[in-house]
């Protein structure tokens, strides 16, 4: 059928080849193609935030990209954080610092702070207010997830000084 | 051997932290939803399943001539197409009785029959193999209409809602005291009148719904559901022609409740239905735009509120009417929010005389019901309105006029001769005066004073308010609980409750395990399921750990008793020298001696054991726990603003909540919904709206017109806890925290931005926008 495209989508690593609709959106098909409910759509027009995915390293929002334009890109969602039954330091310090009620906009929260923490690990409080409000909860009113990212950063740093020592 | 001891002789929650209640322990349902490996609605995928979408009214109001599905039914992958005539065996959808009658020929239908009321009204539905294709399909669905005049204004003259039947279904009236003899005699009469704009729950996940018939069980499920299954199953049974039992309801992760989320929606009962006549599994998630306009909205109220007053500035009665904006039909929440602003609007001040008549109107816009503090947010707003007024009228300080109505603590338990939703208005416990100077002493209000004459003098516009609030929580009647230890030790907890995001499995988990003697961490929390508990009340109204926390704590301590009674016997040792740690009975004077584990206990309960002849075999008990009251949490908002000259932009600088909750079984997951009730009511006090244009479209159906908070509208946000007043109701001494934060967060902010403008009495409305400060700013000059 010549409305269908196939594509072959790296996520996480691992390869998936779809055939989809041009029309189609990434978020979709991650979701629904890929099986990585992980993601969670809000709006659907690119508002809140909670599909947020890193394209090639940026956070991007998946109901935003159509998933034909995601080919030969590195995409990496909130399944590919934990290294097996370890959380990342972020996750970790998610579940510390009570950054999460019902968990919905948390996939999305989580990508863009490992962005934020890889792209700027010392980012200023200002800054970090300024990139995390591109993105809505609508349970914890915040604060613990700007605390949380705090804290990943400084346990990201300790980590980094112990194997340094060692 | 369940049920050694009476219930009512059990003890009470000891006072201060245990080994797990009273301490800020993660949560237990963390680490799916961090792992991105949690089951929301959208989550849920059954084989051969159907995708259903929703055509939904353009008008606001019109007569529906015709609806065309030929073209609908012929795209590719359609299996059907329904409208109302489809649907015409299915009754309105019923609401939750209370006293309130009359209100029936105003449900609504799951489609729109020859009238459609709102801009997003079911009108019809379709049903085919892929999402995309059934939204194609839904576009070529043609409907005719007649447009009829819009009622949008709840104040204006009731019309029409069909021959007879016109749209003020119904006034609740409360009233005591001498009214007329308290203005006669007032020293002073302040007369306001106020509105609080629409605004609504707006949960991060949108509503979904998965129904799927088992013809091999012949059982009916629905999945994605929330809040309040087992009276949507009764009803949703009911509505369908089926028996109870041959219908359930499952619960995964809720993304987000807010009162919104988990009524009996249209579209529960028509994926429900499909899934009956189409013998297919049936999936429906609605997306942002629908929520907007199909969803529960909230809160818009007109008020016209006088207040009569000695010459000190104490209360002498409240006359208050008011307007209820329900939108277009009543929804199953019935006239409760009406109900709940009149019941709860005295607030915390001694009232000798009230009367209140709240209007319940219908209008054409989306039908409303029950938000995060449903009644109290708009009545705070209005009662702390009111005591502002005071306080400028008779040159008293906002503070003094507070403390002199403030019902003491030894007035408590104060009773008022008022109901609401059906139970009499007893505040149980309280030092309201002394919260309050907590509050102010940790806010620094004596010297914030004087940082504001020096910013004001260098020509910033920043100003401080506060506002007092009674919450209520724990409605009853009833709930109950079933804890069972297995045979590896491992504790399950069955409870009648709901999750909508808050932290029950953790806090039930906190207080099973205290009871018992366990870490929490192996407490397994089941919830929001109708095939494993017979009967529950759900999660709404604060209502959780009041109710099924009380449960828990009785059926865990009864478990506790049956494994002492058995550990007793088979260590040789009276139980009463016996306590259980980590799962371990052992000798509670910590001398050593023979130990058995709970594990090796129920191995001994089980249904072959020898011991277990003529009695029920396991190491569980079910306990109930009953409410005729419900328990009344209270606090504080303060706040400080800074407001730009230029734009008419508030901005809120600096917070506090104080809050009372009684006892707080988990002082982190409290102080989160503080924060994360406080966000909602500043969205409500500065930012959301659902606006309409003149016609009745509405205007905000995006997340670029109906603004919520992100953290760049967030104060500086400080929380205190109190812990003064423990609820003699319960054995936990508990009051629920999950509306304190929301509260009073309208009427603080107007009462700041007042302060800021120096102009008492000039927030009339919320949300308080720039375009109305900036007006008033315009004013000053």
């Amino acid at each position: 059928m010549s409305g269908l495209h196939d594509i072959v989508l790296t996520v996480n690593g691992e390869r998936h080849a779809v055939r989809v609709e041009a029309r189609r959106t990434l978020a979709d098909v991650i979701r629904e193609d890929c099986g990585l409910t992980g993601t969670h759509l809000g709006c659907e027009h690119g508002v809140c935030g909670a599909c947020t995915v890193l394209m090639d390293d940026q956070p991007v929002r998946a109901c935003l990209v159509f998933a034909v334009q995601a080919q030969g890109r590195a995409l990496r969602t909130v399944e590919g954080l934990a290294q097996g039954s370890r959380l990342s330091p972020l996750q970790q310090a998610f579940v510390d610092n009570h950054a999460l009620q019902c968990g919905y906009c948390t996939p999305g929260f989580l990508m863009l702070g490992t962005a934020i923490l890889e792209q700027d690990p010392a980012i200023g409080d200002e800054a970090l207010v300024d990139a995390l409000s591109s993105n809505i909860c609508r349970c914890t009113g915040y604060a613990n997830i700007a605390k949380a990212i705090r804290a990943a950063a400084a346990a990201m740093r300790a980590e980094t000084a112990a194997a340094e020592v060692a | 051997m369940d049920g050694l001891i009476p219930v009512e002789e059990r003890p009470a929650l000891a006072a201060g932290p245990g080994d797990f209640v009273g301490r800020s322990v993660t949560r237990i349902e963390d680490a799916p939803l961090v792992r991105g490996e949690g089951l929301f609605a959208a989550d849920v995928n059954f084989t051969r399943q159907l995708h259903m979408r929703v055509v939904r009214a353009e008008f606001a109001h019109a007569r529906i001539l015709s609806v065309s599905t030929e073209a609908a039914r012929a795209m590719p992958g359609v299996v059907a197409v329904w409208t109302a005539e489809d649907v015409a065996d299915i009754p309105l959808i019923p609401f939750r009785a209370t006293k309130v009658r009359g209100l029936e020929p105003y449900c609504q239908p799951v489609l729109a029959r020859d009238r459609m009321r709102y801009v997003g009204e079911p009108v019809a539905v379709v049903f085919a193999d892929d999402a995309y294709r059934a939204e194609d399909a839904a576009e070529m669905v043609v409907v005719e209409a007649e447009e009829l005049a819009v009622l949008l204004d709840a104040t204006a003259a009731p019309g029409e809602f069909a021959p007879g039947l016109h749209t003020e279904p119904t006034i609740v009236r409360k009233e005591y005291g001498e009214v007329e003899a308290a203005f006669r005699s007032a020293h002073a009469v302040v007369e306001l009148e106020l509105s609080v704009g629409r605004h609504s729950g707006v949960p991060l996940e949108t509503r979904g719904a998965i129904a799927r018939y088992d013809a091999a069980r012949d059982v009916l499920e629905l999945h994605g559901t929330a809040k309040k299954q087992h009276w949507n199953r009764d009803e949703i049974a009911r509505l369908l022609g089926r028996p109870p039992q041959g219908v359930h309801l499952f619960e995964g992760h809720v993304g987000g409740g807010f009162g919104v989320r988990g009524e009996l929606y249209p579209e529960d009962l028509l994926v429900c239905a499909a899934a009956l006549r189409l013998r297919r599994p049936v999936k429906w998630i609605e997306d942002r735009r629908e929520h907007l306009v199909a969803t529960n909205h909230s809160r818009e109220q007109h008020h016209r509120i006088r207040a009569a007053v000695d010459a000190d500035g104490r209360l002498l009665g409240i006359d208050d009417v008011f307007f209820h904006d329900q939108g277009a039909y009543v929804r199953t929440h019935g006239a409760r929010v009406v109900d709940l602003a009149a019941g709860m609007l005295p607030g915390p001040y001694r009232l000798p005389a009230f009367r209140v008549a709240g209007h319940f109107r219908l209008t054409n816009k989306t039908p409303s019901a029950t938000y995060r503090a449903p009644g109290r947010f708009e009545t705070t707003f209005v009662r702390e309105r009111v005591m502002d007024a005071i306080a400028a009228r008779l040159g008293l300080d906002r503070i003094e006029v507070r403390r002199r109505n403030l019902v003491t603590a030894a007035e408590m338990p104060h009773a008022r001769p008022l109901d609401t939703l059906g139970v009499d208005v007893v505040l149980d416990s309280g030092d309201y005066g002394g919260l309050l100077d907590k509050a102010l002493s940790r806010f620094g209000w004596d010297a914030l004073q004087g940082e504001l004459a020096a910013r004001r003098a260098s020509g910033e516009c920043v100003g401080a308010g506060l506002a007092f609030f009674v919450e209520k929580s724990g409605l009853g009647p009833s709930d109950g609980v079933r804890v069972a230890v297995d045979a590896t030790g491992a504790v399950e907890l069955v409870s009648g409750a709901a999750s909508v995001g808050q932290g029950v499995e953790t806090v039930l988990a906190q207080i099973c395990a205290e009871a018992l003697g366990v870490d929490y961490a192996r407490v397994r929390v089941v919830r929001g399921r109708t095939d494993r508990i017979e009967f529950g009340n759900g999660a709404h109204a604060s209502r959780v750990t009041v109710m099924s926390g009380s449960a828990t704590w009785k059926a865990a301590l009864a478990v506790r008793e049956m494994a002492l009674d058995c550990a007793a016997r088979l260590l040789q040792l009276p139980s009463s020298g016996l306590t259980i740690r980590d799962g371990v009975v052992m000798r509670e004077d910590g001398l050593a001696g023979p130990t058995v584990t709970l594990a090796e206990i129920a191995r001994g309960m089980g249904p072959n054991s020898r011991a277990m002849h003529g009695h029920t075999p396991g190491l569980t008990a079910e306990r109930w726990f009953w409410s005729d009251h419900m328990a009344y949490p209270y606090g504080i908002h303060l706040a400080l603003v800074r407001i730009d000259r230029g734009t008419g932009r508030v901005v809120a600088e600096r917070y506090l909540v104080a809050n009372d909750v009684g006892r707080a079984i988990n002082p982190m997951l409290v102080e989160g919904q503080i924060v994360g009730g406080l966000a909602q009511g500043l969205g409500g006090a500065l930012y959301e709206e659902f606006r309409y244009d003149p016609s009745g479209q509405p205007l905000s159906t995006t997340f670029a017109d109906y603004l919520i908070p992100t953290i760049a509208e967030m104060p500086v946000v400080d929380v205190l806890i109190a812990e003064d007043a423990p609820s003699p109701l319960n054995p936990l001494g508990v009051k629920g925290a999950g509306e304190g934060g929301t509260n009073g967060a309208g009427a603080a902010i107007a009462a700041a931005v007042d302060d800021a403008l120096r102009r008492p009495g000039a927030i009339t409305a919320l949300p308080v926008v720039p375009a109305t400060v900036h007006r008033l700013l315009g004013g000053l000059a």
